[in-house]
């Protein structure tokens, strides 16, 4: 009876609903005004306003029904706010409830308190606070540290004034497990917010303490002493081996995010321990780790985005447990992108095969998405192994011959990567071309293109193919058209009989029937430099010129960036694999934070770039780059800070927000990564084109051709040309560059 | 930490909203609604918007929705969420929008009792539910202050999951052991993994305080730390019968009785006291009272498959699909399966089938693109043959088969995949009654998938 009444309340307000409200809040029986608090509450969650009822409401507070009184409480906390004159009326019953011989009563009325959130409210807190901070029930003792932090919230002044804080501080002694960890919980937060307070210090006795407290506490009060212990800096070796100790056995935990917690607390401190003792830590790490890949989805989406983030720093630590990544059938798909991703990262000689015919099979299924990002991943084994190069090329050529379109375009994406690494697999472009008529998508088109460019002098009918192109040139997208271009231009240096009308054709095209300024502008690059007549060699050298091989394919993020999302692990950071600065309120457009991880970013650059060959080495092995290197990457900041941070800056936050849509006050929608993952990564390389340093040639996307680096290297030109001539242009630093395409714009 | 709990039904009408923050303002449900509920596209969890970041699971008929406007906590927050999830079911038996409807006083109860300030609390549901219950008005405990200060002592205090006046006439603890097999093995008949998930559910009826200790035929603690890579027979095949009372467990005796099982991880309930466990691998424990998971464990070497699964499937011309289903059981002939099924896919442009079996029943269902081949119970030994036939319709747009895999669903008695064997549990608690202990094994199919 009385729940389908409630129930009623779902359905579409009538009309007087508060009138009927109203008088059954005032009504004589308790039962009755019960059941209308209920309705009220009810109402309140639909999003419909009450507050208008909020005097008969309140007119409830003092009862002995203890649900009553906390669905009043309730209804308090909600409309507070809008009634701030008449919330006093209910002090009088909190100060008493807040002496109640009930502790449960003690407490929820310390805990209602701190959740009205009206400055009047406040004056009256100081004296039930600082009683059930002392209060004999620990129960009421956890809720009151709680409180202090709700507190300070409201009025930081009053907190501190009162001497909340050092009452917390010594709290965590206290002798009971909960309220230590809700005390640490209080102060943590208090910290945060206002770092100056240095609410929470941890020295060698409050270290002491939290250790005892571990394993006495609740699942959640271990994670926030973890989360602390994580925090504690400390040099001393004998203090991080004694945390490592005590916390590595809450690696047995049941709770996946008390594990969590534990592995990023002992990852942390294991710097600091030796050697031998830390890769002891690291074998005690892969089970639990492992076990959490078996979870439920949510939480397993969360371990693997920090399995990754782990695999990056220590990237042996799972060598031997490929199979446990391999997708099931229902995975959801931001699970099984993410198992793709470790795969390709743990896939070593010994277990490259297993995981090839995994690979192969998951290319077979569906999910569109999914497929192509395995098709990927192949690419990716067979430029990480070099041993497995000829069975990764293998088996794209048997997912080519199963003819489903987007498997074959992407597989022709990858290939092309495999090319820029590996000579010797000529031999399979004749294949290749045979494709030529079933690629749609500017990308797969594109690549094909650079191949048949590249390889002209190998592929008899190469002019037969590309005058195919330039037929429909204007058709095509600009990223298409700038591959058309430069290719028919090498097909023309290197085979000039063949290609004599097709270069003026294209030429043509490009420069007067195109709108896109970097089509026109590279087809203009050519033209003159195919005029000069004075050295006919100098356009072969640039043009033709040897490329160095790329490293690799698997996308990595900035060592600077991962050391700062290794202190993040299981957060909100370490799951979109992006510093908290982008996506929470503070400091998110923080001029700071943005330069910092621009010269993050501009550091990786220098890594990756072909140039400075020993810095590419070293980004290999993983190791330092050498001190020369190093310098250059000095120089490289120098030039490119000189003027065009701002830009940078803007550019800054990739992954589909850019800076503008922020400052304009727009919500700014951050994918997640499984999902957003291309372009985020399209972005990356645009970020890549501003620093111009031609990263393009080594760029980690896969999915960005040689023609998504041409692009690049376009939106270089225009940015350093914006710069007027104070800041030297990063091609002119460096002299001995072959890459093409630069050079090309100058 | 977190600002706010919502719950959601599926067509996006707000069920429950409970904000901890100020910062966590009604209208968030409506953009909850409008981003993830009405948007087929999103695949992620996780969402972020500005700088709110919702993380959401769905239940049954049900979203539940954690709100952070912080860089927080995400695996805390979804074992939280699932844990609330895990609530709502021991209170409700379902929780799904029916049961939510019915009982959102109580939810906003517990909410308020599990969450304080958006960072989560006592959640354990025995101690819960000692005062915050179903029955609607609160029975006497609550209200009188003595009982009320006995259950805030029990819901802080170290041994907040065990009241310390439990009493029983006869001291009884039943120990179940089960284990999920994992199974995917390829086409070509190869295992590509195998692996065991398995845990002990306890229920122990024990009086005072008592103090287990409880040990397996764990490969690390037979052979000591320095013997970590040798191996050892491992295989303990079916796992024997109950045992009772067996209250001083001489180590040197089973060892000889049974081989060992290397475990690859431990997790366990937060009564085990996890130093002890880490320094001599002794499981010791005060239990809460009745029924809880005491441990769950992972196994990967030598894992029994119970069951062989011979499929072959041939796609004759774009109109018809033959099968032939052989299954095996791999277990002694004592042992009999129950509950076996076997889904055996077929094209989505299925028009009709006919089956043929040796044993059971097979029936196809369209809407889940099936052959159900049922087996009520299966004994040791016996292997069962499926013949059948998929008719096609054409299709204009005829797109290849995924083959999803084919899987199998049974649960089989006295029988470990591990190998695992409870050598022995033992009470102490200063009374020193005597007690009984009763010991089941079953192995279920986890994910067990056979491709073809």
């Amino acid at each position: 009876m009385a729940m389908s009444r409630i129930r009623g309340a779902f359905a579409v307000p009538r009309k007087g609903e508060t009138f009927e409200l109203r008088s059954g809040l005032v009504s004589q029986y308790a039962y009755e005004r019960k059941e209308s608090i209920q309705k009220t509450i009810m109402a309140m969650t639909l999003g419909k306003d009450v507050s208008s009822l909020f005097p008969d409401v309140l007119k409830n507070i003092a009862t002995s029904d203890l649900e009553q009184k906390k669905l009043v409480y309730l209804y308090l906390m909600n409309y507070a706010k809008s009634h701030p004159d008449l919330c006093i009326l209910a002090v009088n019953t909190f100060v008493q409830d807040s002496e109640d011989p009930n502790p449960l009563i003690r407490a929820l009325a310390i805990r209602t308190m701190g959740c009205i959130r009206v400055d009047k409210m406040v004056d009256y807190m100081e004296e039930p606070l600082r009683k059930t901070l002392r209060d004999e029930s620990p129960y009421v003792r956890k809720t009151a540290a709680i409180c202090v932090a709700k507190l300070f919230d409201l009025n930081p002044a009053m907190c501190l004034e009162n001497g909340f804080l050092e009452m917390l501080q010594d709290m965590i002694g206290d002798p009971n497990p909960m309220v230590v960890a809700n005390s640490v919980t209080a102060l943590s937060e208090i910290y945060h917010a206002a770092p100056e307070t240095q609410a929470l210090k941890v020295t060698t006795n409050t270290l002491r303490k939290l250790l005892m407290a571990l394993n006495e506490c609740t699942e959640w009060g271990r994670v926030t002493i973890l989360t602390t212990l994580a925090e504690y800096k400390t040099t001393e070796v004998t203090e991080s081996e004694h945390i490592c100790e005590r916390v590595a056995p809450q690696f047995q935990h049941a709770n996946p995010s008390v594990v969590l917690a534990a592995v990023k607390v002992v990852f942390l401190h294991m710097k600091n321990v030796k050697p031998e003792l830390a890769s002891n830590y690291l074998k005690k790490m892969a089970p639990p780790l492992v076990t959490l890949v078996s979870s439920a989805p949510e939480v397993q989406y969360v371990a693997l985005r920090n399995i990754d983030l782990l695999l990056q720093k220590q990237p042996e630590i799972l060598n031997k447990e490929l199979r446990v990544f391999f997708c099931k059938y229902n995975d959801p798909p931001y699970v099984k992108f993410q198992k793709l991703e470790i795969m390709v990262r743990i896939a070593n000689d010994r277990n490259v095969d297993q995981l090839l015919a995994e690979l192969k099979e998951y290319a077979l299924e569906v999910d569109m998405d999914f497929v192509r990002r395995a098709v990927r991943a192949i690419g990716q084994v067979a430029i990480k192994i070099e041993s497995a190069s000829e069975k990764c090329v293998n088996t794209l050529l048997d997912l080519i011959n199963t003819k489903v379109n987007y498997v074959v375009q992407e597989a022709i994406v990858v290939i092309k990567d495999i090319f820029r690494k590996y000579p010797g697999y000529e031999g399979i472009i004749p294949t290749l071309c045979k494709c030529i008529d079933e690629l749609d998508e500017p990308n797969a088109r594109a690549a094909l293109i650079w191949i048949v460019g590249q390889y002209a002098e190998k592929i008899s009918n190469a002019g037969d193919i590309l005058a195919g192109f330039v037929e429909g040139f204007n058709e095509e997208f600009s990223q298409t058209q700038l591959q058309i271009l430069t290719a028919v231009v090498k097909l023309f240096l290197k085979r000039p009989e063949k290609a004599q009308g097709l270069v003026q054709k294209v030429l043509q095209a490009a420069t007067a029937e195109n709108d896109n300024p970097d089509v026109r502008d590279r087809a203009y690059v050519y033209w003159r430099l195919l005029s000069n007549t004075s050295d006919p060699n100098a356009t072969k050298d640039i043009v033709l010129s040897e490329k160095p091989p790329i490293v690799t394919t698997i996308h990595s993020l900035p060592p600077a960036l991962l050391e700062q999302l290794l202190t993040e692990l299981s957060t909100l950071a370490s799951v979109y694999h992006k510093p908290p600065e982008q996506f929470v309120g503070q400091g998110r457009f923080g001029a700071d934070a943005v330069q910092r991880a621009a010269i993050e970013e501009q550091i990786q650059n220098a890594r990756e770039n072909p140039l400075a060959a020993a810095a590419a080495a070293a980004a290999v092995t993983g190791s330092a780059p050498p001190p020369q290197s190093q310098n250059n990457v000095e120089n490289l900041l120098d030039i490119d800070f000189d003027g065009t941070a701002p830009a940078s800056a803007q550019k800054e936050p990739s992954g589909g927000m850019s800076g503008l849509e922020g400052l304009a006050g727009t919500p700014v929608r951050v994918e997640s990564p499984a999902a957003g993952a291309p372009a985020g990564s399209n972005n990356l390389d645009d970020l890549l084109g501003v620093f111009g340093d031609g990263g393009g040639a080594t760029a980690p996307s896969s999915s960005s051709g040689g023609a998504g680096a041409d692009l690049m290297n376009g939106f270089a030109g225009l940015d350093l040309s914006g710069n007027g001539t104070t800041s030297p242009p990063p091609g002119g630093s460096q002299p001995k560059k072959t890459n093409e395409d630069i050079m090309s714009l100058f | 930490m977190l600002s706010g709990i919502l719950i959601f039904n599926q067509k996006g009408e707000n069920l429950i909203f409970r904000s901890f923050r100020s910062d966590c303002r009604p209208r968030l449900a409506d953009i909850f609604r409008i981003q993830v509920i009405s948007n087929p596209q999103v695949r992620s969890p996780i969402l972020t918007l500005g700088s709110t970041t919702f993380s959401h699971v769905k239940h049954e008929n049900i979203y539940l929705v954690a709100v952070t406007k912080s860089n927080a906590n995400a695996a805390l927050v979804f074992e939280f969420l699932y844990r609330l999830v895990m609530l709502g079911r021991s209170y409700f038996g379902k929780f799904d929008e029916e049961a939510v409807k019915n009982n959102f006083v109580l939810i906003y109860e517990l909410l308020d009792e599990i969450l304080d300030y958006g960072y989560p609390q006592n959640t354990e549901t025995d101690t819960l539910k000692m005062y915050i219950t179903t029955e609607g008005v609160r029975s006497a405990i609550a209200n009188s202050a003595t009982d009320s200060s006995r259950i805030t002592m029990q819901a802080t205090g170290a041994l907040s999951w065990r009241r310390s006046d439990v009493k029983y006439r006869k001291n009884e603890a039943f120990v179940d052991v089960i284990e999920d097999v994992n199974l995917l093995m390829s086409a070509t008949g190869t295992v590509l993994r195998a692996d065991v998930n398995g845990q002990i559910v306890m229920r122990a009826y024990l009086s005072g305080t008592p103090e287990c200790k409880f040990g397996l035929n764990d490969r690390l603690l037979f052979d000591g730390d320095s013997a970590g890579g040798s191996s050892l027979g491992g295989g303990g095949g079916s796992g024997g019968g109950a045992i009772t009372g067996n209250r001083d467990g001489t180590t040197k005796a089973t060892r000889a009785a049974a081989g060992s099982v290397t475990l690859e991880d431990c997790q366990f309930h937060q009564c085990v006291k996890l130093g002890r466990f880490d320094a001599d691998r002794i499981i010791s424990f005060v239990p809460p009272d009745g029924e809880f998971e005491l441990m769950r464990y992972r196994a990967t070497e030598n894992v029994n498959l119970p069951f062989k699964v011979h499929p072959i499937v041939r796609e004759v011309g774009t109109t018809k699909v033959e099968y032939s289903v052989a299954i095996k059981a791999n277990y002694s002939s004592k042992l009999f399966a129950t509950n076996v099924v076997i889904r055996i896919p077929t094209p989505l442009n299925t028009a009709k089938t006919t089956e043929r079996t040796s044993q059971g029943r097979a029936k196809y269902e369209p809407e889940q693109n099936n052959i159900v081949w049922k087996i009520a119970r299966f004994s040791g030994g016996s292997e069962y043959v499926l013949t059948a036939e998929a008719t096609l319709t054409s299709m204009t747009h005829q797109k290849a088969w995924s083959r999803p895999p084919l899987s199998l669903s049974f649960s089989l008695l006295m029988f470990t995949s591990s190998g695992l064997l409870v050598r022995y549990l033992k009470v102490f608690e200063k009374n020193n009654y005597s007690s009984v202990k009763w010991v089941r094994y079953m192995t279920r199919a986890g994910s067990y998938e056979i491709r073809f």
